[in-house]
């Protein structure tokens, strides 16, 4: 089992490659971890159905490119379809659910992550899909590292969509107003700011992120109707360890944390790759739990 | 008289906020002593400190003579030292009379303990204690469905349902109707004197906390700012001065 | 409800449950389940109904349980009922080892952070099942067949299953008669006062989370055996399906009530044997659905929903 990592210490050239391809798919997990902080910033909401509207923007990607249109386009398709998704998901249960029991939210987005996920197993069928952006690989130390050009691309578009998100909140007159319903609802109504107006933008914005995730994804990497859950877990994971209200911390956490799966996933196998990354977020809530213990405080 | 419970030099910070600084307090057995203090001196803070809710940062509390301050809230309740809280916590869900059975002492035993329905001596002593506070008629009812001051004396009966040998009372008036108020403070007096239970009591209502404490001690700017019989305190002019922020 | 309607209405189920498969063969397999719903949602409702620790977790003691008497029977070499009742006995051991342990990494942290924790946990244990050769990785495990005819093979488990449940259900009502139940209670209405008055609270939480991993486990190796294949994912560590039931059914009969989960499983039960097979492959869509329905719209479950009748009727 542990083969690997002997490869892993004697070659350090397969090491780089597993790091930085590891770092690369680290930049989508950050675009759908941004979106859930700012969701659970705003909304103070667990949105469990993250993952699958990663995995819808990936299908619209991939539907877009067999009709014709060239992979790229693809992402601003995805990300504005996911916009409206995101807008109705909103009004037709989320808005429902944002100021009860927070178990309530998290069973009830449950609930649409089972139901979309089942509705993307009949419309796309079970198989592993993804869409050949044509761009090829670059090689480097004769070719013991090799990149595929699209996992570079979407490692830059995710940092610069992370770099618009957070000029958005600051300067545009809707990013101020979630910023300030974010700080606290009540007195940002009292204020005249529409919340309702602004839960629903928020969760548009945040399906938006998810979208271009899953577009970015399908180009990078693979998608798959049960892939949903994994990216949930992983945005849920970068959040905690980022915390809600820090960008940069998500950007980090979320490439660190891209690394580390690539990484455990050539050492103990592709097959234990996903039990990794939910093993991990239990590992780091208890590790969390038992720092707050010594503080005579917990985890809630 | 021995001292029952000894606040020596106790600070605590929140970041770097002083809420506690160098503070020192005895109450003796059989007493009952008070705390006053304007808005944010550090009252609740120290009832923290005392029962276990925060880490003391620096200084020691001993009760009955061994230092507690390494311990968490629950073993400390066991060795007799319990406080109630200044935003009233009960058991909303749950009826008065099953607040106040899983309120027992009994109750802090082991598992094999637990797993027996209530004893009828406790149920008896619970119907007395509600009976001592004037909530008889609402035992059946649910805590939640209490009003606020209702709910502040089932949590006195709760309290003393623990049989504590100090109890730490965070405004028990607060919120109380004042026609009723003199019955809550000779109820205070007889669970002192028929009970044995020594009081440590917060309050912001200067005529009750003469009235009904031996000794009190003024906190300012989490610091001990005066100590003594109410008269003295009374008539102390920094206590004045803090109270109206001329200080 | 008084005393006297209580046994009343178990003495029905009993009978019900007892006589029901030798009416009508032919069902027999559809009583077995719906026994193993009720200890689901039984098992369920102790932590998220009673004590306020809403777990997605819970399945990993029933899969334990499974995968322990497969190994056991599979390896051991005895005769068929030892064989069962050798994989019944140390899945049980190891549920509740397991509870015991992961009780006290995990019931210390509270809310939401729980309930996602266990859920990583659930997809964790499945996960690793799924990689694990040793039992028989992505492609499950096949259980001994059982040595009786075919109709008596059905009425064993229906029985057995009857019995778990049963049991199940007469050790909570003792539990929720007890102190023990009162504690549960205050932990989840104020877990910090409860800490206030001296009770000892983690050995408490952990036990409660010991009872359901002794009564799933127990079932888990009876429903392996009945069903006579595991697979990780969709079988023993069935997060998106059992797992999910247990929640669904513990809400919609009203959690924290000792007749709701009951009632959940039976009426969550014979509605999927009764629409399921007309969704034709969208049964897993309407699952979804039906959970988004039922905790938006019907939170309080049919016991609360009555509570409140009865009540507005008092009132009128």
């Amino acid at each position: 089992m542990f083969d690997n990592l002997q490869l892993l210490i004697e070659f350090p050239a397969v090491t780089l490659d597993v790091v930085l391809n590891g770092l690369l798919i680290g930049a989508i997990f950050a675009l759908a971890a941004y979106g859930m902080a700012l969701v659970w910033g705003v909304l103070n909401i667990v949105n469990v159905v993250q993952g699958e509207l990663v995995v819808l923007g990936g299908y619209i990607t991939f539907v877009a490119v067999q009709w014709g249109l060239p992979p790229l386009l693809g992402l601003p398709l995805s990300a504005v379809v996911m916009y409206g998704v995101g807008w109705l998901i909103y009004r037709g249960v989320i808005f429902r659910v944002v100021d009860r029991d927070i178990f309530i939210s998290i069973l009830a987005t449950f609930g649409l992550s089972i139901l979309i996920q089942q509705l993307a197993n009949l419309v796309f069928g079970a198989e592993v899909r993804s869409v050949d952006a044509g761009f090829g690989s670059l090689h480097f130390l004769d070719g013991m590292v090799s990149l595929a050009a699209v996992k570079i691309a979407a490692f830059v578009l995710a940092l610069g969509a992370g770099a618009a998100l957070w000029f958005f909140l600051r300067k545009a007159r809707l990013g101020q107003a979630i910023r300030a319903t974010a700080q606290n609802p009540r007195a940002a109504r009292i204020l005249g700011i529409d919340t309702d107006r602004v839960f629903a933008a928020t969760y548009g914005l945040n399906a938006a992120l998810c979208g271009a995730a899953g577009s970015l994804a399908v180009m990078a990497w693979t998608i798959q109707p049960y892939m949903g859950l994994p990216y949930t877990i992983r945005s849920f994971m970068v959040v905690v360890v980022a915390g809600v209200g820090n960008v940069g911390g998500v950007v980090a956490a979320a490439l660190g944390l891209g690394a580390l799966e690539n990484v455990a996933g050539f050492v103990l196998g592709v097959e234990f790759q996903i039990a990794f990354v939910f093993a991990l977020m239990v590992l780091i809530l208890v590790w969390r739990n038992i720092r707050a213990a010594r503080q005579r405080s917990y985890l809630e | 008289m021995s001292a029952l419970l000894e606040v020596r030099n106790v600070t605590k910070r929140f970041g770097g906020v002083v809420a506690n600084s160098n503070i020192s307090l005895r109450v003796e057995k059989g007493e009952i002593a008070g705390l006053i203090g304007p808005n944010g001196s550090g009252k609740s803070t120290l009832f923290g400190c005392i029962a276990g809710a925060h880490a003391v940062d620096e200084g020691e509390v001993f009760f009955e003579g061994a230092p507690i301050k390494h311990l968490r809230t629950a073993p400390i309740a066991r060795l007799g030292l319990v406080r109630t809280y200044q935003q009233t916590r009960i058991y909303g869900a749950m009826s008065c009379m099953e607040n106040m059975a899983i309120s027992a002492r009994e109750a802090q035993g082991g598992l094999l303990s637990l797993l027996r329905p209530v004893p009828p001596a406790t149920s008896r002593r619970a119907e007395d204690l509600l009976a001592f506070v004037g909530l008889h008629e609402k035992r059946e009812e649910k805590a939640a469905r209490l009003s606020f001051g209702q709910q502040k004396l089932l949590e006195f009966a709760m309290a003393l349902m623990n049989e504590p040998k100090l109890l730490l009372l965070d405004e028990p008036t607060a919120g109380i109707n004042p026609t009723l108020i003199n019955g809550l403070i000779d109820r205070l007096r007889r669970a002192n004197s028929e009970l044995g239970v020594t009081l440590l009591v917060i309050e912001h209502n200067m005529r009750v906390i003469m009235n009904l404490a031996q000794r009190i001690t003024c906190l300012a700017h989490g610091q001990v700012l005066a100590e003594g019989t109410p008269d003295d305190v009374r008539d102390d002019a920094r206590v004045l001065d803090a109270y109206l922020g001329v200080a | 409800m008084s005393r006297l309607s209580d046994w009343h209405i178990m003495g029905a189920l009993a009978l019900t449950g007892i006589a029901g498969p030798l009416l009508f063969p032919a069902f027999a397999a559809q009583f077995a389940f719906l026994w193993l719903m009720v200890t689901f949602a039984l098992t369920w409702d102790i932590l998220g109904g009673r004590m306020g620790y809403n777990s997605f977790g819970n399945i990993v003691f029933f899969g334990i349980g499974c995968y322990a008497a497969a190994v056991i029977q599979r390896d051991m070499g005895l005769p068929y009922f030892e064989g069962l009742a050798l994989g019944l006995a140390a899945g049980v051991v190891l549920a509740v080892l397991a509870a015991v342990l992961l009780g006290s990494a995990l019931l210390g942290i509270r809310g939401h952070y729980f309930a996602i924790a266990t859920l990583g946990l659930a997809v964790a244990s499945g996960e690793i099942a799924a990689g694990w050769r040793y039992v028989g990785a992505g492609s499950g495990m096949a259980l001994p067949l059982y040595p009786g005819a075919l109709g008596e093979r059905e009425l064993f488990f229906t029985w057995s299953l009857l019995a778990v449940a049963a049991l199940c259900f007469l050790f909570c009502r003792f539990l929720y008669s007890t102190r023990f139940g009162l504690a549960l209670n205050a932990i989840r209405d104020d877990h910090d006062k409860a800490d206030a008055m001296g009770l000892r609270t983690t050995p408490i939480k952990i036990f409660a989370w010991c009872v359901s991993a002794f009564f799933l486990a127990l079932s888990g190796g009876l429903a392996a055996n009945m069903i006579g294949f595991i697979d990780p994912r969709d079988v023993a560590f069935a997060g998106a399906t059992f797992g999910v039931w247990m929640v669904l059914m513990a809400i919609l009969g009203g959690k924290g009530t000792l007749w709701g989960p009951v009632l959940g499983a039976i009426v969550f039960h014979i509605t999927q044997e009764i629409f399921w097979t007309y969704l034709l492959g969208w049964q897993r869509v309407a699952l979804g659905a039906l959970i988004v329905v039922i905790v938006v719209f019907f939170p309080q479950g049919i016991m609360g929903w009555w509570a409140e009748w009865r009540a507005r009727r008092e009132a009128a």
